[in-house]
């Protein structure tokens, strides 16, 4: 039965959009559960939509006042028990056979996928900040800024914080979305069934630079992943505490690569870690109103330099640069 | 206070400065026009001081027009600047502005006045009294409302428009990232309109609960007043949480306490979990006067009695009590673990089931009837398939493991739009055709109607059937642009056309409006669609104490009945009292003021002018509490004379009065 609505789904989608859907093209066991459960959904929903628009059609054509018509007096009708108990109670079966596989993939979703159960996971934090997402490997101790890589078949564990407003990560092709939030963490399983690129982005609004909060995810050979490291490892620049500080403030950034992880010095989903925000760099047009700022503010001030100060006052928030 | 006018006064970009010239100019034209034609006098005795439901009704929905032709504005800039990849029109602050003004009016300050105005105009005639409850609370709901609307508007030219989001989330509204005064401007001015909204709220249940014509029980009330009910009581029981919400905002940007902030120990979900405690029942607060709206004009244009009563009210009050326990599925993805979100999944589907119920109810009412195709009827039977539509994607996104794939996407955004404007706007504009007689005595052309209604539907469907695509494709909301190699560019043209094709449906409207004002009939009957509950009753336009006698109800459908029956408009003169009427009264119109210039003072954080203006607010209250104005009587020869007029009128009914 399941089987039988994904086929008549996938067949019937490509009529309706005549375009590529990522939803539907999942590249990963999470966003395949979560593909599948979509598919059962429009299957039912497809049900109830033929059925209601059917029963419209007839209904009003076939009761429609023509002049014939004229003079005639529709019976006296108050309802009938039978079938308002009929049609209520459609729709509670149709209800338990979505939340029944909702409920399944809801708890699988907070698994590892299955076949990835005993593997250990690469552990990848992900840090996101105004506007830019920052990815902490700290196993292999490097750091990237909006781009990420990671081996291909394996299981990879996001850990992720904000170290600002709330914001939320999603990859498409890989899993579903959550959210990134300051003093909290949310973890994310995510296995790629083979390489590929990716791409990941905020979904969840915070503030001018938005729009360009994207980042790719590169799914490598673990052989290529390999390399990768040792070559990061290699030529990448060192992390300064400085150096992260200036990554923080509410820019655009291209793709940056560092050896060295922040998380030595702050860990944002810590309740008690300190406050990275100043309001004097988020002011946008009109009256500005009065500013309360706190202790454990940073001083972001002496480190902006001239190119970021410019940064912040274009209204878009920064271009690209670096791609 | 080192206040700089230069930046009070946003300007510099060629849209703000030509807003702001139509401003100037539209202010000049109002003033000269009433001092040319000495209209003053008529406009404060007649509008500004009213306690009339009718017209206070009447003031609603003329807000809400304005403030849908605003909200349209916004839509249209923001489909205009998204209908090419990395367009140069709007920058990323101003398109941010206008997607949040566009939400925050469309809902607040359009949907609800509109709903608002028509429950007005038509619940206490619905069920036979002379007003609401409290007239001049009536009346101070409106002007609350109208003060927070152009205390909200004015955001746009003066100081700078909040940029959050309709929603505002922390800690990205607090002043860490939104130090400018636009998100004061939201704070303040939703606090003022709530009030009144809050009151409306309370107004309505006492009305409805108290005042009903002898006979009418609540089982034989029409299915607008019961939903006008049901949503009065959700307005009870959301509003007080919006008003904590706002409250604590407001703390959190004047005041530098942190409910919500990033530092110090606030918490940004706990604004989140507020916002929505109120914002999902706010959407049934909206959607369930529109289904009462589409009860009473599928019946009386199918010619038959509601199918399923009984279980249409059952309906109801199980939404409004759903309509509590869903909020968390705004918020799936903050991971509040399976077993919460698995809960809020099955609340939230299980709404599906009793709106199911009533959609099976409509057409089973249009089953066996004879359906005709006025413009209203067309409005309440569009309203089905492209209901469905938004119900089904509803379900779709209700399901917490999808909604991953889905939230803050434009599918999102296609499935409220397909929720919001068949549910909501249609309803309205059915109404608006429906009981426009029973305001103004003459009907909307039915023929501009008509191009008004393909228009719009079409021009719907075009601009948000895209989006549901755009949203699997993975385009969020939101974005103010989007590169030329995401693929989004064609599906973002179609629907940027669409809403050119919307906004010209909703430019008939208005000249629908203007041309029935000058040319439609005026011998229009008092009831003209041979319609099935009290309103239409009484005179059209309806006199300003509704009924000479009040009638008596024995079932569903009094009026029909009493016309199968042979009952005419007869009246006895014997059966003519005097009828004891509310004053009108400045106050209400006199508080909207010093609320509007506390508020003003307070989202620019002059709080010492703040506190001055707020006195006024409480002299406000003290002139009101020693006010012993007891209203007035309508004398039996004047109701005599009134009665006659109108009833002369109708052809064979002559004279029926002494």
């Amino acid at each position: 039965m399941k089987r039988l609505f994904s086929l008549l789904v996938v067949g019937l989608l490509p009529l309706l959009a005549g375009c590529e859907m990522v939803v539907f093209q999942p590249q990963g066991p999470a966003a395949r559960s979560i593909t599948e459960l979509i598919n059962w959904s429009i299957g039912w929903m497809l049900l109830v939509v033929v059925v209601v628009f059917a029963l419209f059609a007839y209904i009003v054509w076939k009761y429609r006042d023509r002049p014939e018509r004229q003079g005639e007096e529709p019976p006296e009708e108050h309802g009938s028990t039978v079938l308002e108990i009929v049609w209520t109670v459609i729709p509670i079966l149709i209800v338990i056979a979505l939340t029944i596989p909702t409920m399944r993939t809801l708890y699988d979703l907070e698994k590892p996928p299955k076949g990835y159960e005993d593997e250990k996971p690469l552990v990848i934090h992900v840090t996101s900040a105004d506007w830019k997402w920052i990815f902490s490997y700290p196993e292999q101790n490097i750091e990237t800024v909006n781009y990420v890589n990671i081996p291909a078949g394996r299981l990879v564990l996001f850990k992720m914080t904000s170290a600002s407003t709330m914001q939320s990560f999603w990859v498409p092709a890989l899993a579903g979305q959550k959210y990134t939030m300051n003093k909290m963490e949310t973890e994310l399983y995510v296995v790629a069934d083979r390489p590929g690129s990716y791409e990941g982005r905020n979904t969840n609004f915070n503030g001018r630079g938005y729009a360009h909060m994207q980042f790719e995810v590169l799914a490598q050979t673990p052989k290529e992943f390999d390399k990768w490291v040792q070559e990061v490892k290699q030529t990448a620049p060192k992390l300064t505490k400085e150096k992260y500080e200036e990554l923080l403030l509410p820019t655009h950034l291209g793709r940056l690569t560092f050896v060295d992880t922040h998380l030595q010095w702050v860990n944002h989903a810590d309740p008690h870690s300190k406050t990275y925000t100043n309001p004097e760099l988020y002011r946008g047009h009109g009256y500005q109103g009065k500013i309360f700022i706190r202790e454990d503010n940073y001083k972001s001030s002496s480190i902006c330099n001239d190119e970021q100060q410019k940064a912040l006052e274009s209204d878009s928030g920064g271009e690209h640069h670096g791609h | 206070m080192g206040i700089k006018w230069n930046e009070i006064f946003v300007g510099g970009d060629p849209l703000l400065v030509g807003s702001q010239i139509a401003i100037v100019l539209t202010v000049v034209a109002i003033v000269v026009g009433l001092t040319y034609f000495k209209k003053w006098g008529w406009l404060w005795r007649e509008w500004l001081t009213t306690v009339d439901h009718k017209k206070i009704g009447i003031m609603y929905i003329l807000s809400g027009v304005l403030m849908f032709f605003r909200g349209g504005m916004d839509g249209l800039l923001m489909k205009a600047q998204t209908a090419r990849p990395e367009m140069n029109f709007l920058d990323a602050q101003h398109y941010n502005e206008i997607f949040t003004t566009h939400g925050v009016i469309m809902i607040l300050f359009m949907a609800m006045p509109f709903l608002i105005g028509l429950m007005n105009v038509v619940v206490p005639l619905q069920i036979g009294a002379r007003d609401v409850a409290f007239p001049q609370l009536n009346a101070l709901s409106f002007w609350l409302f109208f003060s927070g609307a152009m205390l909200f508007n004015i955001s746009f030219v003066v100081g700078g428009s909040p940029d959050a989001g309709w929603t505002s989330y922390f800690p990205l509204a607090g002043k860490e990232f939104s130090p400018g005064i636009g998100n004061n401007y939201y704070a303040i001015a939703l606090q003022i309109a709530g009030l009144g909204t809050l009151m409306t709220g309370i107004n309505f249940i006492v009305t409805i609960l108290k005042m009903r014509a002898p006979g009418m029980t609540l089982m034989k009330m029409p299915m607008f007043t019961w939903t006008t009910l049901i949503t009065s009581i959700i307005i009870v029981a959301a509003f007080p949480i919006f008003t904590v919400a706002l409250a604590l905002m407001t703390f959190d940007r004047l005041y530098g306490t942190h409910f919500f902030t990033l530092s110090s120990g606030g918490s940004d979900m706990l604004w989140a979990n507020l916002f929505w405690l109120w914002g999902h029942p706010e959407v049934y607060i909206v959607i369930l006067p529109a289904f009462g709206i589409f009860s009473e004009v599928i019946a009386t244009f199918s010619r038959k009695t509601l199918y399923g009563y009984t279980s249409m009210v059952i309906s109801i009050v199980g939404i409004a009590f759903l309509s509590m326990i869903v909020w968390v599925h705004h918020f799936y993805t903050m991971d509040a673990g399976p077993a919460v979100n698995s809960f809020f999944s099955i609340t939230t589907m299980l709404i599906a089931v009793p709106t199911g119920v009533k959609i099976f109810n409509w057409l089973f009412t249009m089953r066996k009837g004879r359906i005709q195709f006025t413009t209203a009827m067309l409005w309440a039977l569009a309203f089905v398939p492209n209901f469905v539509i938004g119900g089904v994607t509803g379900v779709m996104l209700a399901m917490a493991a999808a909604d991953y794939q889905y939230h803050n996407t434009l599918f999102l955004v296609a499935h409220f739009h397909y929720v919001l404007i068949p549910g909501v706007v249609f309803a309205v504009f059915a109404g608006l055709y429906y009981w426009w007689p029973k305001m103004f005595g003459f009907m909307l052309n039915e023929k501009l109607g008509k191009y008004h209604f393909w228009l719009f539907t079409i021009g719907f469907n075009v601009t948000f059937m895209p989006m549901f695509f755009l949203g699997l494709k993975g385009a969020v909301r939101r974005a103010y642009t989007y590169s030329a190699e995401s693929g989004f560019a064609p599906l973002f043209l179609v629907s940027a056309i669409g809403s050119i094709i919307l906004a010209i449906g909703f430019a008939v409207f208005c000249y629908n409006i203007y041309w029935s004002f000058r040319y439609a009939k005026r011998d229009v009957s008092h009831d003209p669609w041979d319609a099935r509950t009290l309103e239409w009753m009484t005179a059209s336009p309806v006199q300003f104490y509704n009924f000479a006698v009040v009638p008596e109800v024995k079932q569903l459908d009094a009026f029909w009945h009493m016309k199968k029956r042979g009952e005419t408009l007869t009246l006895k003169e014997s059966d003519i009292k005097k009828i004891h009427m509310p004053s009108n009264s400045g106050l209400p119109f006199y508080m909207a003021v010093v609320f509007g210039i506390t508020g003003f003072f307070l989202v620019f954080e002059a709080h010492i002018a703040a506190a001055v203006a707020a006195i006024g607010i409480v002299i406000g209250l003290i002139i009101r509490s020693f006010d012993y104005n007891d209203g007035y009587y309508v004398s039996v020869d004047e109701i005599k004379q009134t009665e006659r007029t109108w009833r002369t009128v109708e052809g064979g009914t002559e004279n029926h009065v002494g």
